[in-house]
């Protein structure tokens, strides 16, 4: 679990985040949401313990970011997994070598111990033939998978995920979805995903958190999403014809 | 004051780089790739330009020894001087700001634009010994590049003067070996150790600080070429001035 107490974040005279407070649940998958420039992305850098926030607190599992040691906060990185938005695989390693890259950077396994887990995660994340490929020679969507692989392999507590589908053609997108919220559920990790994608909202939000101007607009459910009346929400999430109309029928039939 | 904050940053980052080493055993592999890529893989380059910037400067040395009085040997004499105190480490630098500063520049920036250091950094791994520290070591190399130069420089020299039909092989090679001074070429080697580590260095800093996108990225390559050589050739000042001034 992390829970967020009053984070400010500025820039210069750029106030990015102004006093947000939250709790991303162990087990579920948490959406941050906004329009571009709405402060998810420092959000999600003060999270990762890549920005320092200039006020309040970051909790991880009753350790304070802040109060941390160097060594602790570099302890507590390596239970982080990152998947990022252009997937960020290492142009000169092959797939493979992108998974073990952690494993050899922080264990100190055998070569079969670390093979048996890369072969494992690659598997779970259903890549079974790309392994002496390079991060050029896949798709997009492979990358991703690779990356998720990667953020996986040293089983983090915690997964942060930005855009994880964006590019992705929308049936790619949801199984990219599906599997965040899979391996979310079945290693019991607290995932937290920036996105812009309304399906991953409606498919996978257990947990999504709207933010405006700095400001954490709207928390709920993707249940709750349908209901809410709040203005800044609808105007985003159902900016378009198709989610209004879905929104519409959504409440007339609940009527 | 953007210059004065730019050399406190470069100074901060080569504080970085040697703080929290990378595991030896990745450490080991990554400095065998670098000594691959940026020295192993300029030599060819470095002997092409060494050997014909060596028969340059005999012809221009011969042209300009018209009076009978002076001895024929003096090409060779000063083609020697020529290519170990200035044209082999400094000449060559310059080449090599280019070739391999622009490789470490471009590497590095994409590296950033395409959030693989994010990546790194997420990990928990320092970013700057795993990406500089082995460029440094690798370019620690670079005295044995610019031995390679001194030699295939002079032997251009040679092949020029002796084919050429400007002196005598005996006169030059009387030339060479003409009031020798060894220090000259340990000044020579001093010189090329520092500017192996600017070398590295100052793309590494235009590489990683680098903002944008793939268009910064050739932007960076280009100002750090500039830099590179600006540096190179101030350093080059002082060093002289401070071993043999």
């Amino acid at each position: 679990m992390i829970e967020v107490e009053n984070i400010h974040k500025s820039f210069g005279d750029n106030h990015v985040l102004k006093g947000i407070s939250t709790i991303f649940e162990t087990g579920k998958t948490n959406l941050i949401i906004g329009q571009s420039g709405s402060g998810k992305t420092v959000f999600m850098k003060c999270l990762l313990g890549l920005f320092e926030p200039d006020e309040g607190q970051i909790c991880y599992n009753d350790r304070y970011y802040s109060k941390l040691s160097t060594k602790e906060r570099r302890n507590l990185r390596q239970e982080m997994g990152m998947v990022f938005q252009g997937s960020a695989l290492f142009d000169s390693m092959t797939v493979e070598g992108n998974v073990m890259f952690p494993l050899d950077m922080f264990t100190t396994q055998s070569q079969s111990e670390k093979q048996d887990r890369v072969d494992f995660v690659l598997k779970r994340v259903n890549l079974v033939d790309a392994h002496k490929r390079f991060p050029a020679e896949i798709s997009g969507g492979m990358q991703k998978r690779v990356a998720i692989a990667r953020a996986i392999v040293m089983n983090p507590k915690y997964l942060f995920c930005d855009e994880p589908n964006s590019g992705l053609d929308p049936k790619t997108a949801i199984l990219i979805d599906n599997l965040i919220q899979e391996i979310t559920r079945e290693y019991d990790i607290t995932t937290v995903i920036n996105t812009h994608d309304m399906n991953s909202v409606m498919e996978i939000g257990e947990k999504i958190i709207f933010l405006k101007n700095g400001l954490k607009e709207w928390e709920g459910t993707n249940k709750e999403i349908f209901k809410t009346d709040n203005k800044a929400v609808t105007d985003f999430v159902y900016s378009s014809e198709l989610f209004k109309k879905v929104r519409q029928m959504y409440i007339e039939e609940r009527n | 004051m953007k210059y004065l904050e730019a050399i406190g940053k470069y100074f901060i980052m080569i504080w970085e780089v040697f703080k929290k080493p990378t595991k030896w055993r990745i450490m080991k592999t990554l400095i065998f790739k670098e000594i691959d890529e940026l020295i192993y893989g300029a030599m060819g380059i470095i002997i092409f330009i060494s050997f014909f910037i060596g028969g340059v400067v005999t012809i221009q040395t011969a042209l300009n020894l018209t009076n009978p009085l002076l001895p024929k040997s003096l090409i060779g004499f000063a083609a020697r001087q020529s290519v170990i105190l200035e044209f082999a480490p400094t000449f060559t630098s310059i080449i090599m700001a280019g070739k391999v500063g622009s490789y470490i520049t471009s590497s590095i920036g994409t590296m950033r634009v395409t959030e693989q250091i994010d990546a790194l950094e997420v990990m928990g791994i320092n970013s700057l010994n795993y990406l500089v520290f082995p460029k440094i070591v690798a370019t620690m190399l670079y005295p044995f590049a610019v031995a390679i130069s001194m030699f295939v420089g002079i032997f251009g020299g040679w092949v020029a003067a002796v084919f050429g039909g400007f002196a005598p092989s005996g006169d030059f090679i009387q030339g060479l070996q003409m009031d020798f001074d060894s220090y000259h070429v340990t000044y020579a080697l001093i010189k090329s150790v520092v500017f192996a580590f600017v070398i590295a260095t100052v793309p590494s800093y235009h590489g990683f600080y680098m903002t944008g996108g793939a268009l910064e990225v050739g932007k960076a390559s280009t100002t750090s070429f500039v830099w590179t050589s600006v540096v190179i050739i101030i350093v080059n000042y002082v060093l002289t001035q401070l071993l043999l001034g």
